[in-house]
This record gives C-alpha cells, structure tokens and sequence, in this order.
C-alpha cells in the first residue's frame, strides 16, 4: 500500500532541504499564492467548497463552507491552528518542520480568500524548533516580497505573526484559542456564537483552520477541485495524514486517502505488531475517540461518517496501537488522566467528573477497586456526558469534558472481565 | 510598583517590537511572559509587574493569565528542565520506566530540582513525539525513542558537559533511537534557558 503524497510530497522528494525558499520555489512553490490574487474571494470560496476539503483538526467541518460564513464586517482575521496536543497527534509538527512554506502559501491564500490582512499562526509551545522553521520561513516570504506591503507586487498587504502558547491542550479548542491569543486565560467560549466567523479575535470576523488544512490549499488549486476530489473518497476528498503510534512496528506519519481498511492501515502501512504479539484494540482518532476492538472494526472503511457510525472519530488521525501485553485499565487512567490535567475548570461536570474518573480508574488498577467501581465509574461518566451518546450530547462549554468518558466507556464496553479480573485479583492480570 | 527599566534595553527593545505586531497591546502578553522568564531564568513577580506595565493592565491580570500555563514557571527552575512525556503512547512504550530512571540519575522525583540547580525533572502530557516514545525534552528541545540507560546517560551528560546551547540534534544523536518522523535537516540552533528558544527570545545558534 503506498502513500498518496500531497502535503508531504516536496519533504520525500527533497529530504535535505523542502524546507527552504530556494527548494520551495524550485518546486512550483507560491505559483498558487500569485494566482490567488487574481481569483479573489468569490473565486477561491466556491473552489474550496467544491473540492470537499474537510478540516483536518479534528472536527472534520468542510472549510469551503466555514470560509463562506465568514461575516462581512472587516478586519477578518485568520488564525492557523498549530496547537496540535491531542495525544497520538504528531503530523502538524512534521509539517511545520519539513515544508513550512507550504504552510505560509497556503496562509496567503486562505487570507485572500477571507479578505484578511492579519494572519497568525499559535504554535503550542513545546514546538520550539517548528516555531523557528516557521518563522523562518515567513521571514524569508517578507524578504521576496510575498508577505509584509503590496505581496507579489499587488496592492493587497498581508502580516503574518508567528504566536507560541505555553503549555495548555485547551488552547487547540477555537476560541479558547482566541482568548488565549487575545493575551487572555485560555478557556473556551460560552456558544452561541458557534463560529468565530461571525465573533471571533477582537470580536471581529476570524477564520480558524488546522496546518493540514491550510497546507492543502496550494494543492487544491494546482489541481483543481476535480483533480482533488479524485484522489481521495467520494465522501473525503484529498488524501489524511495518520499518525500512527503505540506498538506497531513502523510508526509513523502516513499519507493516505480515506476509504482502505483499519487492517490495511495497521498491518500493511504500519508493519502490524511486533513480533509474537497480537492486536488487542486501537484508538481510531486521538485520545478523544472511542476505541475500536478487531472483531468488530479492522474491516471497517476509514472515512468520517462509516467510522462515525461505529460509534467513534477521526478526529485529529492519530491512531494508537495496542497489542496484548496493554492493560487497558492503565491505559484508559493515562487517558482519562490527560483530561483531568487539562481541563479548564469552568464546567463542573468536566473538571470535578475527570478528576474522579482518573481517581476510580487508578485504584482498579493498583488492586484497591471494588466490585460497585464499574457502576461508580458508568455513573461518573454518565453525569459528564449524558446516556454515553455518540456523538455526545453536550452538557458542557466544550467536548474535553465529554472526551474523557471515551476511554472509560470503550473499557466497560469490550474489556469488562480484564476490569472486574483487576477486582477480584486486588491486581493487575496482566503483570 | 518596579519600573520597566530593571530588563535590559535590548530586552525592552525585544519587548516593544512584539508589542507592535499585534492589533490590540494585550495579545503580547503571552511573548512578553517569555521575555520575562528569559531576563531572569523564571517568572518572577518583578517580572509580571513589568510585563503589566508595559502592556497597560494589572499584575493580578497579568498573573490570572500566567497560572493558567503550565509553561511559564513561576518557581524557579534548574538550567535544564527535562520534561519526559508519560501520556498514552509514550506509556505504552515504556515512559514509566524511563522517568523512574530519569528520576533515579537525577536525584529527585518529578517535580523537583536538584540541589545545584541544575536540573529540574518533569512528567509531561504529551510533546507530539508519539511516533517516537518515549519522548522526552531538554529546554523544550525534542529527544525521541530514548530508552532508561540513554536516560541515565543524559542526566550525566548534562551534569558533566554543562552545554551552554541544547541543540535537539545533537541530543537525538547522543541519547535517542526510532524518530516518528525522518528529521532529515539539522541545525544547530537550539536554547540557552527552560524556557522554548523562540525568537526574538534567547535563541543560539543561527538566529531565526
Ligand atoms: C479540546 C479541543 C482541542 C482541540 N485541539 C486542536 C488542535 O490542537 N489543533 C487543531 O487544529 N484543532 C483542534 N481542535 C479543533 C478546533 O476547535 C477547530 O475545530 C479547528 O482548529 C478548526 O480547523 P479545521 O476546520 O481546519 O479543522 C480542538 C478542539 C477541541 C474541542
Ligand atoms: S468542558 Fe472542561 S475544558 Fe471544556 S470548557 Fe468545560 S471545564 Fe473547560
Ligand atoms: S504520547 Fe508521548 S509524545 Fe505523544
């Protein structure tokens, strides 16, 4: 099975250096940007959208569509989300490090096509060499003439700002993002408005999209919408970058289209298990999603709605192997425990509801569980995200708090006996 | 209240430019904490009260906002902050025994600094290296498929070479194994303090 490179191409082919100008050029680079210009708002919406480009942060929402809510009032502003902190997610950092002028192309053409002369890009903070690759980047854009005043000798003027967080996964959320970069605490905004395209930085019209997202604008409008749509599935056009992790013997990030199988995915791209072991359970989107076990799901189509119907996501497209030496009862507290440290403590049922979650799933684990914990934990659960729906129903400002019931509802449901094993045993069957 | 004047005229300067990039002053605030801890190794009080000055609010805003991130570190810290990431797949690759490892050389758990000051350990939630676990960061500069002895063996390194700059390629070399992704283009810029080297901050090496 190989990779359908798109957004990853220029980095295979030039190892040593796709992510200078020079390189960047050499390849066609910022033809598309030109272009744009010439195109305009109307032009470069309606391309957008008939291409099918969905987000890649995780939300899957169509950005063609997005970019057509945007309100008319001006400044509009784009935000390049770069915060990438959902555990198993890696992609937006390699794009970041190897073609970081794809990202800055992709920014001009996204800004053009909003009506936006003010871009900034967050970078979580942890990503201090991308950082530097991308401010380097757009630094040498400013020096061509391709940012800053008059860019490619138009009349349209756009700033770029590279903005660094500083240790917060809540500030991936949109407009926790926004308050974050308005210099505020980073928590997410009471909805409506749903979209900062119509209230977004300083109250003004914003468009928020991922660094996959951007970086596959250039693409799309060298291809065309067709030519887009033709590489991927009729549902999900264009190609999705996984980000394979966890006990796998390739892990990595892999270019691929929507629509080949789980078993594909895991056993052919990513070299499946490690010697003598066998698969156990995956998670098919980041720490979010719920989980995927091989008798129901390793034949399962990898697209948004059939993975959505099986009661789970996409999400962010990282995919967390685990083979059988995983007790899952760890792995769920790991999880589970990741959410309890970010919340942003707003929402009761998210910030005290994580934190007992973590707490039950630790003493299963060490041996000090009781018999009614399963039925604690469900309850627990049940009070963050109501009936354990999918997706959740939403009972708090944002989806942390219901995320963190997934580990813990994927356990109850395929691995109870290895739980109540834990129970019984005063202890972990597995060590 | 301490005047802007106690931090340097070039980190002012640094200051004052940052502060021009944005449409509203306050949006600096986030770089400008950065700057602050880069004067003075953490983020003091002094440092917030500045920081407060220069952008027209109050301390109390200024620190509602810094203890909202775990980055900005309001106790002070050891010249290198290893950071080991314990979330999900690092875990499933050995994180645990990494850190106690880590922990052991170091001579304290995580959350602490060692006597000297030198060194400051640190569990994690997840540094996008997952490809990579167990990951680990030294001066937010990223080390993949780093095992416990290659742990050990960077907790002596660091103690006995004392680098001014932690440059990742050079760590990566030194101490780590599989990489989630080919890094393919080194260099040599890296950073001078625990905090991320981004310019305009204590970035060496080439300057970005
Ligand atoms: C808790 C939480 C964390 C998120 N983290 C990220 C992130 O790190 N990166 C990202 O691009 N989107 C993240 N998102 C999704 C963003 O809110 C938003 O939907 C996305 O950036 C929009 O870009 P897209 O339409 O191009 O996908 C997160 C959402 C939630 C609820
Ligand atoms: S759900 Fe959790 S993270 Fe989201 S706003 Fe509420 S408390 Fe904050
Ligand atoms: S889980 Fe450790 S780097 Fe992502």
């Amino acid at each position: 099975m190989n990779e359908t490179r798109l957004v990853t191409r220029r980095m295979a082919d030039h190892p040593a250096d796709s992510h200078t100008i020079e390189r960047y050029e050499a390849t066609g680079g910022y033809s598309q940007a030109r272009r744009s210009l010439q195109m305009g708002r109307e032009r470069l919406v309606e391309l957008v959208k008939e291409s099918g480009l969905l987000g890649r942060g995780g939300a899957a929402f169509p950005a063609g569509m997005k970019w057509s809510f945007l309100a008319p009032a001006r400044p509009a502003y784009l935000v390049v989300n770069a915060d990438e902190s959902e555990p198993g997610t890696y992609k937006d950092r390699q794009l970041l490090e190897r073609d970081p002028h794809q990202l800055v192309e992709g920014i001009i053409i996204a800004a053009v096509a909003n009506e936006v002369h003010h871009a900034f890009v967050y970078v979580r903070g942890e990503y201090a060499r991308p950082a530097r690759r991308l401010q380097r980047a757009v630094e040498e854009a400013y020096g061509r003439g391709y940012l800053g005043k008059d860019i490619f000798g138009s009349d349209y003027d756009l700033e770029v700002v590279v903005h660094l967080g500083a240790g917060a996964y809540i500030c991936g959320e949109e407009t926790a993002l926004l308050n974050s970069l308005e210099g505020h605490r980073g928590e997410p905004r009471l909805k409506p408005p749903y979209f900062p395209a119509a209230t977004g930085l300083y109250g003004k019209p914003t468009i928020v999209n991922n660094v996959e997202t951007i970086s596959n604008l250039p693409h799309i409008l060298e291809l065309g919408a067709d030519g887009f749509r033709k590489l991927g599935h009729p549902e999900d056009t264009g190609t999705f970058l996984f980000s394979v992790s966890g006990h796998v013997r390739k892990p990595g990030n892999y270019e691929l289209p929507h629509g080949i199988t789980w078993r594909e995915l895991i056993f052919e791209v990513a070299g499946g298990l490690r010697e003598g072991r066998t698969l156990k359970c995956w998670i098919p989107g980041g720490a979010s999603a719920p989980w995927f076990v091989p008798a129901d799901h390793l034949d399962l189509e990898i697209t948004k709605d059939a993975t959505g119907r099986a009661g789970s996501m996409l999400g962010s497209g990282a995919v967390v192997v685990m083979d059988d030496t995983t007790c899952v009862v760890r792995a769920a507290q790991r999880i589970v425990r990741f959410f309890a440290h970010e919340s942003c403590g707003q929402c009761t049922p998210c910030r005290e509801g994580t934190s007992w979650l973590e707490m039950i799933l630790g003493r299963i684990e060490e041996g000090a569980g009781r018999e009614v914990d399963v039925d604690v934990l469900l309850d627990v659960a049940d009070n963050i995200s109501v009936g354990l729906a999918w997706p959740p129903r939403m009972t708090t400002i944002c989806p942390l708090g219901p995320s963190a019931v997934s580990p813990v509802s994927s356990i109850t449901r395929y691995f109870k006996d290895e739980i109540m094993a834990h129970i019984h045993q005063a202890g972990c069957p597995l060590r | 209240m301490t005047a802007p004047h106690r931090w340097s005229e070039e980190t002012l300067a640094r200051a004052r430019d940052l502060i021009a990039r944005y449409p509203e002053r306050r949006s600096a605030l986030m770089p400008l904490l950065y700057l602050a801890m880069a004067e003075e190794g953490h983020l003091t009080e002094a440092g917030m009260e500045t920081v407060a000055e220069l952008l027209g609010i109050t301390p109390a805003q200024v620190l509602s906002v810094a203890s909202f991130y775990t980055m900005y570190k309001r106790e002070p810290v050891g010249r290198y902050l290893i950071s080991c990431c314990t979330s999900i797949s690092c875990h499933l690759l050995g994180s645990d025994e990494l850190l106690a490892a880590i922990e052991d050389e170091a001579g304290v758990p995580a959350g602490e600094t060692d006597p000297d000051r030198l060194i400051t350990v640190e569990s994690v939630e997840c540094i996008g290296a997952c490809g990579g676990a167990p990951a680990v960061q030294v001066n937010y500069e990223t080390v993949e498929g780093v095992d416990p002895e290659a742990g050990r063996e960077l907790v002596r390194w660091l103690r006995k070479a004392r680098p001014e700059v932690i440059v990742a390629d050079e760590l990566q070399t030194l101490f780590g194994g599989r990489t989630g992704f080919d890094w393919a283009i080194p260099d040599d810029e890296g950073a001078v303090g625990p905090y991320p080297a981004f310019g305009p901050l204590g970035t060496a090496g080439r300057e970005s």
